[in-house]
């Protein structure tokens, strides 16, 4: 086992594993966010299980972070080995006829989910960590006694701006993850029967998810 | 037909190198890639000029020999060919094409066209064999009853000629098709159980450290390999070398 990071494979399956990861996280994150668009309620109800809860608190949010930050480093890690792999290019190269645009740029769809991160940390993360563990506040309520988060994510989405670029960021997560979700199961050294039928889940999942979110973000644009 | 042909040139493996034209004219359609570059060696040596250095030797797709990545793809824009089966038919009156050596910091050009692909016969080395009893009492292979999807997967891993259009291809220089090939055809068979778990550990350090790059499962080395070395060779090296690494 020693040293597998070291080893082309084994950085390749510590990758796989950590996106693996975050698209279970990503489904649990939608299904949650989607609520807001039934029930204003079953939202409030959840975020506020999700934000008190120890176990998610303590220790599925820190995993969460580390495997985010794993997975972008070694995302860059891997880039710059694989750059310097071939230190002339090609005067000609024709790679759109052997592979897709997705798996090609993996890097380029990365580094804007990466920017649109660091805006969704700031918007709402950030916050969050603010009002419950600086300012003390772990009620989850307004002034008026209601819970606040689902006025607060209704607030977020109101300024055009804002939406546009959430719809942006998932434009490339999806892009990311038409490549990304078969990759990993290849990577982990799953491919055999399943397969095919595997890669229709992958494609339906790649679209499927973030072109929820965007409806979610335009729900709560034009709606309120 | 009449061609406009770029070409790479480079005297040793110390020059910098730069792509030169040449113009040729009277093309036969039914000629061979390489008969093509024979025709203008011929020319360039009547008036004169140094011959554009290529590699090849068997010419029907079996040594693994010829290279080349014309147009932007590796052994050009046929699908399951070699350089040496790839046909002047492919290409139009008037084209321009791009010949440049196979790319990759493991794969460093010596001259002109010829890449040195030592790199492959070090991994082989280190890992890519079994061992038999050969001095006399050599058992018959067919003693040993094989699973027929087995055998035949095996077979087919097999068939890799080891010309490196899969290095080539990959936009990571990775030659994670070839080593994949090379331990599968082993992992599928009983005699390959023996030295299994060596054969993926070693066989894989030696890959890293010959400096070829990482996979990522872009699939481009499947599409151009002239021998049509599937994928879930990647996935099988993968698989065995995480148990290889969990044992050892
Ligand atoms: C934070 C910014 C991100 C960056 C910079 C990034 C970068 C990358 C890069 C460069 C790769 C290709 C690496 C390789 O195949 O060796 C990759 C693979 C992948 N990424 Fe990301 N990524 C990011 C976020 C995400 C997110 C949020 C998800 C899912 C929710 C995700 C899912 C995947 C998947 C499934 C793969 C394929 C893994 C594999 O091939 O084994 N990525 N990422
Ligand atoms: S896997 Fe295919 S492309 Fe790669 S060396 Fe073998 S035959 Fe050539
Ligand atoms: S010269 Fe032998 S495969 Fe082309």
């Amino acid at each position: 086992m020693s040293g597998i990071l070291n080893s082309s494979i084994g950085r390749k399956f510590a990758m796989a594993l950590s996106a693996l990861f975050l698209m279970i996280f990503l489904l649990q994150h939608f299904v949650i966010n989607f609520s807001s668009v039934i029930s204003a309620d079953a939202f409030n109800n959840m975020s506020h299980f999700m934000g008190t809860n120890w176990l998610i608190q303590y220790v599925m949010q820190p995993v969460l972070i580390l495997g985010v930050i794993f997975h972008f480093v070694m995302g860059f890690v891997l880039e710059i080995k694989n750059k310097k792999a071939r230190n002339i290019s090609y005067a000609k190269n024709n790679g759109g006829a052997n592979s897709s645009w997705m798996s090609r740029n993996m890097i380029y769809s990365g580094l804007f989910i990466l920017i649109f991160l660091v805006i969704h940390f700031i918007d709402f993360w950030i916050p969050e960590i603010n009002t419950k563990y600086i300012q003390g506040d772990m009620s989850g309520l307004l002034p008026n006694g209601e819970y606040r988060y689902y006025e607060e994510l209704v607030h977020k989405f109101a300024p055009i701006w804002r939406v546009a670029l959430y719809c942006l960021g998932f434009v490339f997560l999806s892009l990311h993850l038409l490549h990304g979700f078969m990759s990993a199961f290849q990577s982990v050294g799953a491919n055999n029967k399943y397969t095919q039928g595997l890669k229709g889940f992958g494609k339906a999942y790649a679209i499927i998810i973030p072109l929820g979110f965007i409806v979610i973000a335009l729900f709560h644009h034009f709606n309120h | 037909m009449n061609l406009t042909l770029k070409i790479w040139r480079q005297k040793n493996a110390n020059d910098k190198g730069k792509m030169v034209d040449y113009p040729i004219s009277d093309i036969s359609p039914d000629m061979s890639f390489l008969e093509m570059l024979d025709v203008l060696n011929e020319q360039l040596i009547n008036k004169g000029e140094e011959p554009v250095a290529f590699d090849h030797d068997c010419r029907e797709g079996i040594c693994g020999m010829c290279s080349l990545y014309i147009n932007g793809e590796a052994h050009g824009p046929d699908r399951g060919v070699t350089t040496c089966q790839l046909h002047m038919r492919m290409f139009k009156d008037g084209d321009t094409i791009y010949i440049e050596p196979f790319r990759a910091a493991a794969f460093p050009v010596i001259k002109d066209l010829v890449v040195d692909r030592s790199a492959f016969d070090r991994i082989q080395h280190a890992g890519g064999f079994i061992s038999v009893n050969t001095s006399g009492n050599t058992i018959d292979a067919n003693a040993i009853p094989v699973n027929k999807h087995d055998a035949d997967d095996a077979f087919a891993a097999a068939t890799c000629i080891g010309c490196g259009a899969c290095v080539a291809s990959c936009k990571n220089s990775s030659a994670m098709l070839f080593v994949g090939a090379k331990v599968s055809q082993f992992a599928l068979l009983p005699q390959g159980q023996v030295e299994a778990t060596d054969r993926v550990l070693n066989m894989v350090k030696q890959m890293d450290e010959e400096g070829f790059g990482n996979c990522t499962n872009t699939g481009a080395c499947e599409v151009e390999c002239p021998k049509g070395i599937s994928l879930e060779n990647i996935a099988r090296m993968n698989r065995e070398y995480l148990k290889a690494s969990l044992k050892g």
